[in-house]
């Protein structure tokens, strides 16, 4: 009976029916068909204080993954189109500082740099850095490495008529790949980008080991005072999906708006 | 207008280009005065269109040099700059710039590279949009127009950086017949205005119409030279003969 019910939820819904709901739905169903049993949902419902309470402490989370993911996919994104022009260029040098770099930054792990960021740094710099920023710092450098080769992939792409055109009224190299060639790649690139923000949202959850008080950090204190790590956590796993659906959606818009320009 | 005595506009002298092993100009001299129509013709592979990138240094010349009113043309500031005032191209592709509208196309090279204020470069682009007949389309996108008015927006654009001369890359090779004549016509009436011109194509109807000088080049070398009466009546390479015996044919 319960087979069936998920077979409905997830096969038989509407075309129309977004796939926001139907996950939605499924999650939902994981939780009330175990009602019975071991699970506890009291605390977090919503219709007693406590509860109110910790969701509320749970989702407040919410501003720090966001900012913490937002703050340093932009980074990440300057970053990553400054480490990928050199790597577009003949000259041999400037091309050895972009493998260099992606090389090097692709094979740290994300963790790895984060604790060498918080805890590392500021003993090379002798300057104290706040959770927050060793958190950006490491998600955008790691990431940047990412940005690049999509950036590099994305600018390959373009024509070479579009140069030639671009030099035929004379415009100089900045102004080439401001006004030309980068709005293509960029709109080119945008799916790559959308993937990258998600994969963003979801690498943000290790900042939690040098104390962010971001989702899973919350979510895993909780976890200590409330002794409920499956309630709790499924609130959490909600959350994340809540979020990376919205951000996927977004970007899908953008992708058709840009499409129709 | 150009008397034979008058000092070249562009001097090609002794031009060679490898692209790899393969040569692509073979020791190519030539001089264009102002006025001059000159069109270039040849079978695929012979270097023509080769040639007219290099006085646009869209290709790089191994040996020899291009110099435009008298400035060496190569990667340095006053050599990029004789191309920024001198020199218009319109590409076989068109080459419009997709994510743009006609008009911000047309404005682009203006604003950027001659740092035309807006408004002025504005009424230059409605201008020359009005010259190409199509002043109607300026908040399209390039998508949305035909092949025969991308071609013409194209040309508008590179006659709003104001040049003194204009290269055609096999400007109607890309379109369909019925878009070719409307192309044409534009280019003609350019000519009649007195502008400078290299074109390589295949249309011989316009190029006899239009050219005061025809080209004829085969394995990177310029093989024959001539005003289009004799060099279509009269001419004296076996190689262009049957070149032109074989492009007439139709």
């Amino acid at each position: 009976m319960l087979l069936n019910a998920v077979k409905n939820i997830i096969g038989s819904g509407a075309p129309a029916t977004p796939m926001l709901f139907r996950l939605l739905g499924l999650a939902a169903l994981l939780g009330l068909g175990g009602c019975s049993g071991n699970w506890g949902w009291y605390v977090v419902n919503p219709a007693t204080e406590t509860g109110r309470r910790n969701l509320s402490f749970l989702i407040d989370g919410l501003y720090f993954t966001i900012g913490l993911s937002v703050t340093a996919i932009l980074i990440s994104i300057c970053l990553g189109l400054m480490v990928a022009l050199p790597g577009l260029s003949r000259r041999r040098a400037p091309k050895a500082i972009n493998r260099v770099y992606v090389e090097l930054v692709r094979a740290i792990p994300i963790l790895v740099l984060i604790l060498w960021v918080y805890y590392g740094l500021p003993q090379v710099a002798s300057l104290s850095i706040s959770v927050f920023w060793a958190g950006v710092l490491a998600l955008a450098i790691s990431d940047s490495a990412f940005q690049a080769e999509i950036f590099r992939a994305g600018i390959q792409s373009i024509d070479r008529g579009q140069y030639e055109a671009a030099h035929s009224v004379s415009l100089n190299y900045r102004d080439t790949m401001r006004y030309v060639i980068l709005p293509q790649a960029i709109k080119r690139i945008l799916p790559a980008l959308g993937n990258q923000l998600v994969y963003m949202l979801k690498m943000s959850s290790l900042v939690s080991v040098i104390g962010m008080q971001e989702l899973t950090r919350r979510a895993n204190e909780l976890v200590v005072t409330e002794y409920r790590p499956l309630e709790i956590y499924t609130v959490l796993v909600l959350e994340y999906l809540v979020v990376i659906l919205i951000v996927s959606a977004g970007v899908r818009w953008l992708e058709r708006r840009l499409e129709t320009s | 207008m150009s008397a034979p005595t008058q000092k070249p506009f562009i001097q090609i002298s002794n031009v060679s280009k490898y692209f790899g092993a393969f040569q692509a100009l073979d020791n190519v001299s030539l001089d264009i005065t102002l006025g001059q129509k000159l069109v270039i013709c040849g079978p695929s592979g012979s270097g023509k269109s080769t040639l007219i990138r290099c006085i646009n240094r869209l290709e790089q010349h191994e040996a020899g040099e291009i110099r435009i009113d008298g400035t060496l043309v190569d990667d340095s500031p006053s050599g990029r700059e004789a191309l920024r005032n001198n020199v218009g191209m319109v590409f076989q592709q068109f080459n419009l710039f997709p994510h743009l509208t006609i008009l911000e196309n047309l404005m682009l090279g203006p604003v950027r590279a001659r740092k035309l204020p807006e408004a002025e470069a504005r009424e230059l682009a409605m201008n020359y949009l009005e010259r190409v007949k199509i002043p109607e389309q300026l908040d399209k996108y390039p998508g949305q127009l035909s092949g025969g008015q991308q071609q013409r927006v194209a040309i508008a654009r590179a006659l709003c950086m104001a040049p003194k001369i204009m290269l055609f890359d096999e400007p109607t090779s890309a379109l369909d017949p019925e878009m070719i004549a409307e192309v044409l016509d534009v280019i003609e009436e350019l000519a009649d205005s007195g502008m400078t011109m290299i074109c390589v194509t295949h249309e011989m109807g316009f190029a006899r119409q239009v050219a005061d000088m025809m080209l004829f080049m085969d394995h990177g070398r310029i093989v024959e030279m001539g005003p289009p009466k004799t060099f279509f009546t009269a001419p004296e390479s076996d190689r262009c003969k049957l070149f032109l015996s074989q492009i007439l044919r139709h």
